[in-house]
């Protein structure tokens, strides 16, 4: 399968009262065809900015500062935020779907309304045709008596039900990436599995890609191939799903990994929380930015800075000098 | 594509459907104040579209003979210095009030407003330009800067109509403002414009429609107050040049007489009390049908 999108050192900065932020520094990562992808962070750690970098809906005062953001052969960073040829990818080819479906969709206008929006806006399809599809969109998604449904209003739908909409507005164009900002994260429980599954499913029959930006590594652990996690806007470790969750290799990851709860394990078990606060992202020391928190910290993470990132195992990379798992053992 | 469409999961059934137009009618309608304000209205308009009509007399041309005449069964408001009808001057001076109350909420809302969205949408300089120069503008009392206006380009149901709109645009422009700058932050403006929407779309087709109802009540409130204001610089000399019929004028016009020929000022004052009033009451009576936060009640 061919590579998608390749992002090369990106860099996106907010200036701020208090200084520059760092959001997203020397970021690089690629998306396969077809492929699911999670990204995991905590809150502020680059993982959105990322996404809407590439969507490049960052607006003033952030700004891409550098890097490359390769998609389909063509550079995005090339073309005007608001041109004609990024809004042509938007929505047509790249898609996403956020997180608050309570407001992501605009109360006056109908469901149908705004589904129809982007097949006449990017299909060019005749309002008929348009609404007949939108209809089979709705029901693909698994909302009941989708045709009628279509003249109703947002309010008039539960929040599951609106990112099922939300979902099926992602997919309207076929698009060949869709990217899902914490898509379950404001959904109750059962409702995230449910959406979960029926991304998955909809993403495979779409022949798309996946990329779900989370702080739940439960999400991603079921349905990514591969994972990027991020800190302090940089990804600190990468590889594949399987092999991250067997084997976590960056003390970051170890620490998540720590606080999340699981069924198959002896009984008793506590519960270890990764003890102190992210940093702060202006000023940001030029040492690993986790050293603060970091259990198996060793004298040369103190003295030489953030190294870049380096191969581990199959395909797995971390940013770290700490040799893991002997530290561990 | 794929065409056959299975249904991943079905959820449960839908919600009951509420109508948006029946709540609006149940709230609206449900005062009485409202509902009179409505009658006022709908009969000003019949009597401003019917004034060849209804009026008895020619309302510019006068019968000196018949100057100052108390009301009687020919002259039913009696007649005013130059013998013309008072009836028939008030029934044109309906179609006077109307026109310049439109015709200025029309133009200074569509000026104001699409100021407003730019400004509220695009922000930063943009924003920084209009809403000073707004500002300025907002700086002189409205009836003052309208009659500046209306000094410098003369009388004139045309110039009256410039005069109160460029006094009225920056109200619109504020409020617009506001409301763009609000709607803008949602998250459903951020999906619309990941879904590829121009800026353009995004202002006329997500921002306006949302902003669309704190407008409404405002251009029915300010009809009312145009009204007032088109009156004072008729009374104060500046606004319909004579023998044009408007209510403010008239009142001018009697005042001298009010105690002999009281109904000369008070007919028209009366009515330009009534249409404020009415046009008060159905500004109101929208504002509370279109209170969002009724949104799906039954």
């Amino acid at each position: 399968m061919g590579r998608l999108l390749e992002v090369k050192n990106l860099k996106t900065q907010f200036k701020t009262e208090g200084g520059l932020v760092k959001a997203v520094d020397d970021v690089s990562y690629y998306i396969d065809e077809q492929e699911i992808v999670g990204v995991v962070g905590e809150s502020g750690c680059g993982k959105s900015v990322s996404q809407l970098s590439v969507m490049r809906l960052i607006n003033s005062p952030g700004k891409i500062v550098g890097g490359q953001i390769i998609f389909e052969g063509q550079d995005l960073l090339k073309y005007e935020a608001n041109g004609p040829e990024m809004r042509s990818i938007r929505g047509a080819k790249i898609a996403m779907i956020f997180q608050e479906p309570m407001t992501s969709l605009n109360p006056v206008l109908t469901i149908g309304r705004q589904l129809t929006e982007m097949l006449e806006l990017h299909l060019g399809m005749r309002r008929n045709e348009a609404r007949k599809r939108a209809a089979e969109l709705l029901s693909l998604v698994g909302i009941p008596s989708a045709e009628s449904r279509l003249d109703d209003y947002p309010h008039q739908f539960s929040g599951g039900m609106r990112q099922r909409v939300m979902i099926a507005m992602g997919l309207s164009c076929n698009p060949k990436m869709l990217i899902a900002d914490e898509p379950t994260t404001a959904l109750d429980v059962t409702t995230q599995a449910q959406l979960l599954e029926l991304m998955k499913a909809m993403v495979e029959r779409f022949r798309s890609s996946l990329v779900i930006v989370t702080h739940n590594l439960g999400v991603v652990a079921r349905y990514a191939q591969r994972i990027y996690i991020m800190y302090a806007g940089r990804i600190v470790e990468s590889g594949y799903c399987k092999d991250i969750f067997r084997r976590p290799r960056h003390p970051y990851t170890i620490g998540l990994l720590k606080c999340v709860p699981r069924l198959d394990e002896e009984e008793g078990r506590k519960l270890v929380p990764i003890k102190g606060l992210p940093p702060n992202l202006i000023n940001m020391p030029p040492t690993c930015a986790f050293l603060p928190r970091c259990p198996y910290a060793v004298e040369q993470c103190r003295k030489e800075p953030w190294p870049e990132l380096r191969l581990v195992g199959n395909q797995q990379y971390i940013r770290c000098y700490v040799n893991t798992e002997e530290r561990i053992q | 594509m794929v065409e056959n469409a299975t249904t991943i999961s079905q959820v449960s059934e839908a919600p009951p459907r509420v109508s948006e137009w029946r709540r609006f009618r149940r709230v609206f309608f449900q005062r009485k104040l409202v509902l009179f304000g409505l009658v006022v209205l709908f009969i000003l308009f019949f009597v401003a579209i019917f004034a060849n009509v209804l009026a008895p007399y020619n309302p510019y041309i006068g019968n000196l003979e018949e100057s100052l005449q108390q009301p009687s069964a020919k002259h039913w408001l009696g007649t005013d210095l130059q013998g013309r009808d008072e009836l028939s001057r008030l029934i044109f001076g309906t179609r006077t009030a109307l026109q310049v109350g439109f015709l200025t909420v029309i133009s200074a809302g569509l000026i104001g407003m699409i100021l407003g969205l730019v400004a509220g949408y695009f922000g930063g300089i943009v924003s920084m330009i209009i809403m000073r120069a707004m500002d300025a503008l907002m700086g002189f009392p409205m009836l003052i800067l309208a009659l500046v206006i209306a000094a410098v380009l003369g009388g004139g149901i045309q110039n009256v109509i410039i005069a109160l709109t460029v006094a009225t645009i920056p109200g619109y422009a504020r409020v617009m403002n506001a409301l763009t700058m609000s709607v803008r932050e949602n998250d459903y403006i951020l999906a619309e414009r990941a879904l590829g929407s121009s800026n353009m779309r995004i202002m006329l087709r997500h921002i306006l429609p949302n902003a669309m109802p704190p407008m409404i009540v405002l251009v029915t409130l300010q009809l009312g107050s145009l009204i007032l204001a088109e009156a004072a610089l008729s009374f104060l000399g500046i606004g319909i040049k004579p023998p044009g019929a408007a209510w403010g004028a008239m009142v001018y016009d009697g005042y001298r007489y009010m105690l002999t020929n009281p109904v000369l000022s008070f007919a028209p004052g009366l009515a330009i009390m009534l249409v404020v009033f009415a046009f008060n009451m159905v500004g109101d009576g929208l504002r509370d049908a279109l209170d969002p936060r009724l949104r799906g009640t039954l």
